[in-house]
């Protein structure tokens, strides 16, 4: 087959979260290069959709999934329930993997039953499926540091296929250490994306991904593009640059050597 | 859905390495469950079910930065039942980049990490040189393995969402192939003994004392196994054999309940199966065999008991097949597809084992004893932790 396969989706709502880039509001003009970018610790809100004893259990990776999740939706109008979603991340909790091996590696191996059942990679998307109430397909995805490219690939692929919104929420954490010097990821990041399969009132912009070999896209703001290279969720962000911009154009984003990503992004309005 | 072939598959688990010995081990009802001797594990009472000369198999100095217990379990597998070369000849056929790879595992290799825990720097706190994290514990290492190993260059990804994780990704591979991104896929799962597995289920006494005893009215716990299940999917050829297997529908949903506990009703799982049978096109009375998710939890088999009733009623065979391989969480999916795969191609029923009183409470049909059939299609469950739900509906070409 020699034809190039193209997946078309509409961006409904966008979802941000990462250090000095504290939602999609404030982050859009630091991307669209009118405001300056200025590093900062990020902070992260408390999952207020959990009930009060889910939401004490919860670590990083879970609030900045459900945080960027709730944005993508807000930003939308959409509701969860009506949505498939699609979560990618590298890691998970990665605090809790950690906790987790030190304990095994101890004289006494007793574990928590919570660190246990948050230790599994789809931990967030258990938790988004109790703060949300949707029953509907949740998948969770990894590919290290192309696991940006692999969840849009499978995101834009349950719209295209199956015709369904489908969310996209993807989001790295550190390691503390010792795991920290073997994969240095420096800070949380968290990226969603609601996709629907017709163009609405709200539709942002007009998506097309098709596999590529390009060289992916730098961004030009140095501190960024430090941060893109080092948090396997922030290879998206070329793709939330070019939406922040308001043009048309394409951009080529990490997946997996040697694929990429080519997505052409339309406004919409 | 349009279905997909199964042209090639095979599997390892405690039941034996490849086809033929998982078959004759469900013919004979023989598990491979026995106590747990694990690494260092010496004060679990439980069963598991270990696959055999892993220990003494390492990957061939090409692959050895992926050097793990779970991917020598994929490599194992991948040498099965002529896997290798099915592989080869549909890149060859398709492409490099037309072959994908999704595969499922919940824990990937996590052993490697938990024991280089143990073997931390005593002054500095620092990991071992030799420990490699992107090739071993990341969540995608197996994939990348696979990829690596029949140098494919198409999409590839890691499902991970518990125990559904190896069914999901033939839902994803189906998708993928609709969009016309691939050809052909490699799927199933690739789950090993580790640590976080085994004191994580008894820290939930969730860990039977004996060998697990699926939908018995005196069902205490799973016991946990290990398992590689490789499946290669795609589009049907135009003639096919009238034993040939297809993935006829996959349905997926999320319990939105709780984190380790199933909805009580069994709502998320009953949304999942109705999924599966509207993406084959099919009525509840068209499947002849359910393998079930069956952990032998009193949870799971309750809620899974109640929404297999009130799609089916009492009248078809049901199993769960996990009294002999164990619960192999991330590749039970992949596993119990190969089983029912198993099941059309050679017509036959497997009876669940252990099981010595089927629960009064559970109105289904469950099958202790094989039963001699010629079943068309089979319904095949995967549940998790997180709510996470896929059903499977695998049938004959003919």
């Amino acid at each position: 087959m020699s034809e190039v396969v193209k997946l078309t989706a509409y961006l409904d709502g966008i979802g941000l979260i990462g250090p000095g880039l504290d939602d999609w509001p404030a982050a859009r003009p630091i991307l669209a290069g009118t405001v300056p970018y200025e590093t900062r610790p990020l902070t992260v809100p408390a999952p207020q959709a959990l009930p009060p004893a889910e939401r004490r259990r919860t670590g990083l990776a879970i609030k900045v999934a459900l945080a960027v999740g709730q944005e993508a939706c807000a930003h939308g109008q959409l509701d969860a329930r009506q949505l498939a979603a699609v979560f990618s991340s590298s890691g998970a909790d990665n605090d809790n993997c950690d906790a987790l091996c030190k304990v095994l590696a101890s004289e006494d191996r007793h574990i928590s039953p919570t660190r246990f059942h948050n230790s599994v990679h789809n931990a967030p998307a258990g938790y988004w499926g109790i703060a949300s109430g949707a029953m509907t397909p949740a998948t969770v995805l990894c590919a290290h540091d192309g696991s940006f490219g692999a969840g849009l690939l499978e995101a834009m692929a349950q719209v295209a296929v199956e015709g369904d919104g489908t969310l996209l929420i993807t989001y790295d954490m550190p390691y503390p250490e010792p795991m920290h010097a073997k994969r240095p990821l420096p800070a949380a990041f968290g990226i969603a994306l609601a996709l629907m399969p017709t163009q609405s009132a709200r539709s942002l912009a007009r998506i097309e991904v098709s596999l590529a070999d390009a060289e992916p896209d730098k961004l030009a703001e140095p501190e960024l593009e430090a941060l893109r290279r080092a948090i396997p969720c922030a290879r998206g962000l070329p793709l939330l640059q070019a939406v922040a911009r308001g043009t048309s154009e394409q951009v080529i984003l990490d997946y997996l050597v040697p694929l990429r990503l080519a997505v052409a992004v339309a406004p919409c309005r | 859905m349009n279905s997909l072939w199964l042209s090639h598959f095979t599997a390892a688990s405690c039941l034996g390495h490849g086809l033929e010995p998982t078959h004759d081990a469900l013919r004979q009802q023989r598990g491979g469950l026995a106590p747990c001797a694990f690494e260092t594990v010496t004060d679990l009472a439980t069963y598991v079910g270990e696959v055999s000369g892993l220990d003494e198999s390492p990957l061939p100095a090409s692959l050895a930065e992926y050097e793990c217990r779970n991917n020598r379990l994929a490599y194992l597998g991948l040498r099965q039942d002529g896997f290798n070369a099915a592989v080869g000849a549909a890149a060859a056929r398709f492409g490099r980049r037309r072959v994908g790879v999704l595969l499922g595992t919940s824990t990937s290799g996590i052993l490697q990490t938990e024991q280089a825990y143990r073997r931390r720097d005593p002054v500095t706190g620092a990991l071992p040189d030799d420990f490699h994290y992107r090739t071993t514990q990341n969540t995608y290492s197996v994939a990348d393995f696979v990829r690596s190993a029949f140098n494919l260059e198409g999409p590839a990804v890691v499902v991970s969402t518990a125990c559904s994780s190896s069914a999901k990704v033939f839902a994803a591979a189906a998708r993928m192939i609709a969009a016309g991104l691939i050809d052909a896929a490699i799927v199933g799962g690739v789950d090993s003994l580790c640590l976080t597995t085994l004191y994580g289920f008894n820290s939930l006494e969730l860990l039977s004392s004996e060998p697990c005893r699926p939908y018995d009215a005196d069902r205490n716990g799973l016991s946990i196994g290990e398992a590689a299940a490789f499946i290669l999917l795609e589009r049907p050829a135009d003639s096919l054999d009238a034993d040939a297997v297809l993935l006829l529908g996959a349905g997926e949903s999320s319990d939105a309940h709780h984190m380790s506990s199933p909805h009580p009703e069994g709502l998320g799982a009953h949304i999942a199966m109705a999924a599966a049978l509207k993406a084959a096109a099919l009525q509840p009375a068209d499947i002849d065999y359910i393998n079930l998710h069956g952990t032998a939890t009193p949870s799971n088999d309750a809620a899974e008991g109640r929404a297999v009733a009130a799609l089916f009623g009492d009248t078809v065979p049901c199993s769960s097949t996990k009294g002999a391989t164990g619960h192999t969480l991330g590749a039970a999916g992949g596993m119990e597809a190969v089983i029912s795969a198993l099941a059309l191609q050679r017509g036959f029923l497997p009876g669940g084992i252990n099981t010595r009183c089927v629960a009064p409470d559970i109105p289904i049909h469950y099958l202790t004893a094989n039963r001699q059939a010629s079943p068309s299609r089979v319904l095949s469950n995967s549940f998790g932790f997180g709510g996470t739900n896929c059903s499977l509906i695998l049938g004959r070409a003919a």
